[in-house]
């Protein structure tokens, strides 16, 4: 509307009201909003309220983005020293030696990777189970109890997982398995070396026991949003139960599995007390599974502390930001494929 | 009849795969059972009165408690509230409210991204952050790390809620002339306030059970602390320490403050799942 | 190879409610019989019965004696009962991450053909049968089965379930989803395919019934009202209320 045109009108009636007498066809011209100038004192006050709120809603939302921003900026400050120091080598040197100054990161990229693979593996086959069992196969009443003892896994701190695992999952190891991997399987080459009880092995396992209900759960997610009729169609054609689970359930949830996958690696990447309490924290790149290795995370979580000199920290904090990149990158990756599949549909969480 | 003979074989790698799930669904579940059964066995001996109540005696002697723990615990997740929640909420508003534009999915974005990062990373951050002005550890930059990983799970947690409230009931306040702001806080957030509630529980209990971003942070303490400028035990943090030890006594106690710790978490989550979700989820329908 | 589907005395149950209430009916061999009712009468449950996919909703249960080609279906394996007898769904669901030649395929490789020549010719043949080969022979293994139209995608489904070589082919609704262009051609397949197989076909369209098949049934309530050839139904009903559904007098 031109300002002329609203003069106009507020000459012909008081903004916000129309006349007694006015015709029907000329009171559509009439407008109802009051220009904000023009209105009492009272309801401008609302307006500037209205606005202050969502000032005030909005500056939190922007620090949520701030928060992001000041942890990138203290990762890269802190770590730049070692950056101008070591360069992209820090990455590809074995060498971690505090005293005489020489910082080289593969034995923590190793030990991460190592470690989350060898959880990933046991993991994996354990959260799809649990999810495929407690979607298509369980009976009704059992569901929520599955559902509910994963949700309780998931609840569990991780240092109560590393005293635990420290206690009971090593001794297990130490005496009974690892002698049995170790007299049936040391033709792999993984299983050499003296049974400790900690190490790579003691890690993996402790981990994959923390990243199971993050897979299972999201894995249930995709699952549940497989249409029926699909199901419907495979029991049609005269597929058993397990027969239409694997042609139309798991092969249309593909994708989501390898998402929900993919976001367990992402927690176990990160994933520091546990680990730190069960893997030795030996910064040696070993072929044995029964060997002690150390993370990115504990060698921060056990140096940080008793850093030598700045340079050791400032490798420490380079360590936490490769660690904050590879995180980001992996959940990113992940959280694309699981959108895919459930396509915007709300996670609701599981009762 | 050769159809039938197929028929069987179907019908027993269904019934294989059938019993291997299953069978893989109990082991978690066992798992379950037996990290619970070994803490309740290792540590129910050792949770008493003195436990709970008395601060850690110096090394080689038995006894003692874990009492400042339990009182930093509290301190540090006290602060860490008072930054997160508001935080949390008020993201989690925009978001729900104004939050159809490209500023939300960057915030939504973000916080799912912040959601992810490794705790030991936040913990590094808060040392450089408050740590490294302040020229000490305290409670406080404690408290600022685990604020900083409540902000994710509370934002998200308050968006879903509050778009869980139907357009209709905003409109009718609308329609009765309220103001925008007075309709979010008193009407919408109002009705969502259960949910709101529950998802700051479940942060909270989630932050609880926190070590790694404590580590340089708050860094512990063997005696009370009061104050929030200097560092300060924490239940994680001290069942962390005496672990690693090789004090047996001290292995003793951890065992104990693992139980207590596993207590208050399971217990919120528990309480909060089962008593606020049936009655929220009953409620918004 | 002709069949008849003989019912007898079929009770139905979702939990607690009794959705069919004692239907009997005979089936004729290599004809189209269409049942046709007002929604929520029955239908699709009672034609759900005849390949036991009513059973595969937790809550249902059903009760009585179905005889596909003398053999009674709830004394033999539920999925051998749907080898034999097939079904076509109302929505079309193609398995989406499937080969159009991996959906047809896909009820013969659950039994156990491998070869590649079997598979090949069953395909061929259960495509042409479905009226469907010529659209798409180019492009078997390429495209994706979702990526068809909504009457090819149904098609489609009528080839998958024709690959199995079943004796009698139930349609829940078949066209229903589907534009009138698309319908005829399905109807059209109907006519031919009934040559060969038994078919039951559910139907909401009364003039759809009369055009394809032989028979009728008309269900009210749970109850399988009349049952006779289909031009007697539409043109000199037995029972008031067959009249007043044909008239349209409610429905």
């Amino acid at each position: 509307m031109g300002a002329a045109r609203e003069r106009q009108i507020s000459r012909t009636a008081p903004a916000g009201r129309i006349p007694k007498n006015m015709p029907p066809s000329e009171s559509s011209k009439v407008s109802l909003v009051t220009p904000t100038r023009e209105l009492p004192a009272w309801k401008k006050s609302i307006i500037n309220l209205d606005f202050g709120f969502k000032g005030l809603m909005t500056l939190a939302a922007l620090v949520v983005l701030g928060i992001v921003g000041l942890i990138v900026a203290e990762l890269v400050q802190g770590s730049a020293p070692a950056w101008q120091k070591f360069g992209i080598h820090f990455f590809f040197g074995s060498d971690w030696d505090p005293v005489s100054g020489g910082f080289g990161a593969l034995p923590f990229i190793f030990g991460t990777v190592v470690s989350s693979l060898v959880a990933l593996f046991i993991a994996v086959p354990l959260a799809v189970a649990v999810a495929v069992f407690a979607t298509e196969m369980c009976p009704r009443p059992l569901r929520k109890t599955i559902s509910y003892a994963t949700e309780l896994l998931a609840a569990i701190p991780s240092v109560i997982y590393g005293l635990w695992a420290m206690f009971v999952l090593v001794p297990i190891l130490r005496v009974s398995v690892e002698p049995w991997l170790m007299k049936y399987f040391a033709w792999t080459g993984l299983f050499d070396g003296p049974a400790y009880g900690i190490g790579m092995l003691a890690a993996g396992v402790v981990l994959a026991i923390m990243i199971i209900p993050i897979i299972s759960s999201i894995t249930r997610e995709v699952l549940i949003v497989v249409p029926q009729p699909q199901r419907e169609a495979a029991l049609a054609l005269g597929a058993t139960r397990w027969e239409m689970v694997r042609m139309a359930v798991l092969r249309n949830a593909r994708a989501g599995i390898m998402g929900a996958v993919i976001l367990g690696l992402g927690r176990g990447l990160g994933e520091t007390m546990a680990v730190t309490m069960v893997i030795g924290n030996n910064p040696a790149i070993a072929k044995s599974l029964l060997a002690p290795g150390y993370t990115m995370a504990s060698v921060i979580a056990n140096e940080f502390n008793e850093a030598t000199s700045d340079l050791h920290r400032s490798a420490l904090i380079e360590i936490g930001l490769a660690l904050f990149i590879v995180t980001i990158i992996v959940n990113i990756l992940a959280g694309l494929m699981v959108w895919t599949v459930t396509r915007g549909t709300p996670a609701r969480t599981n009762a | 009849m050769p159809k039938r003979q197929i028929s069987l074989r179907r019908q027993m790698t269904d019934y294989f795969f059938t019993g291997l799930a299953a069978s893989l669904s109990v082991v978690v579940v066992c798992t379950l059972i037996a990290i619970f059964a070994y803490l309740v066995l290792k540590g129910a001996g050792s949770l008493n009165w003195s436990f709970l109540t008395q601060t850690p005696k110096p090394v080689g002697e038995v006894g003692g408690g874990m009492a400042n723990a339990l009182l930093g615990s509290i301190m540090i997740l006290g602060i860490a509230s008072l930054f997160g929640v508001p935080v949390g909420i008020g993201a989690g508003i925009y978001l729900a409210e104004y939050g159809r534009n490209r500023l939300g999915q960057l915030v939504r974005f973000t916080s799912d991204v912040l959601n992810g990062v490794p705790s030991i990373v936040i913990g590094l951050v808060a040392y450089g952050l408050v740590v490294i002005p302040q020229r000490h550890f305290s409670a406080f930059a404690g408290g600022v790390a685990l604020a900083i990983m409540m902000v994710p799970t509370v934002t998200r947690t308050t968006e879903q809620m509050l778009l869980l409230v139907p357009q209709a009931v905003r409109e009718a306040a609308f329609g009765l002339g309220i103001p925008q702001w007075r309709t979010t806080i008193s009407i919408t957030l109002a009705t969502a306030r259960g949910g709101i509630i529950t998802g700051v529980m479940l942060a909270f209990a989630r932050v609880a059970g926190e070590t790694a971003p404590l580590m340089f942070t708050a860094f512990g303490n063997q005696f009370w602390s009061f104050s929030a400028r200097e560092p300060i035990a924490a239940l994680p943090l001290q069942i962390f320490t005496y672990a690693i030890t090789p004090y047996d006594d001290w292995h003793r106690q951890a065992w104990a403050g693992a139980l207590t710790l596993v207590i208050l978490i399971v217990g919120t989550t528990t309480l909060v799942r089962f008593v606020f979700m049936r009655r929220i989820l009953g409620g918004a329908r | 190879m002709a069949t008849a589907v003989e019912v007898r005395d079929l009770k139905a149950w979702f939990g607690k409610t009794e959705a069919l209430h004692g239907i009997n009916m005979s089936v004729e061999a290599r004809h189209a019989t269409a049942v046709i009712g007002p929604s929520g009468c029955g239908k699709s449950t009672f034609i759900r019965c005849l390949n036991r996919m009513h059973e595969t909703n937790p809550e249902a249960k059903a009760d009585g004696k179905v005889e596909v080609g003398g053999t009674d279906i709830y004394k033999m394996p539920a999925v051998d009962v749907r080898r034999k007898v097939g079904m076509v769904f109302q929505k079309p669901n193609p398995f989406p991450t499937m080969t159009i030649y991996d959906n047809v395929a896909a009820g013969l490789k659950l039994n156990g053909t491998r070869k590649r020549r079997t598979l090949d010719e069953v395909v061929e043949r259960s495509l042409q049968q479905a009226a469907l080969w010529d659209e798409v022979k180019d492009v078997l293994k390429k495209k994706s089965g979702a990526s068809l139209s909504g009457g090819q995608q149904q098609r489609l489904c009528i080839a998958r379930a024709l690959a199995v070589s079943p004796d009698v082919m139930l349609m829940d609704e078949p066209a229903s989803a589907l534009d009138p262009i698309s319908t005829a051609k399905i109807e059209d397949l109907i006519f031919e395919l009934k040559q060969k197989l038994t078919i039951v076909i559910v139907t909401h369209n009364m003039q759809q019934a009369s055009r394809v098949a032989e028979f009728t049934g008309f269900f009210l309530m749970g109850n399988l009202i009349e049952f006779d050839k289909t031009e007697k139904i539409f043109t000199n009903p037995s029972d008031k209320r067959t009249e007043d559904y044909i008239t349209g007098r409610f429905g």
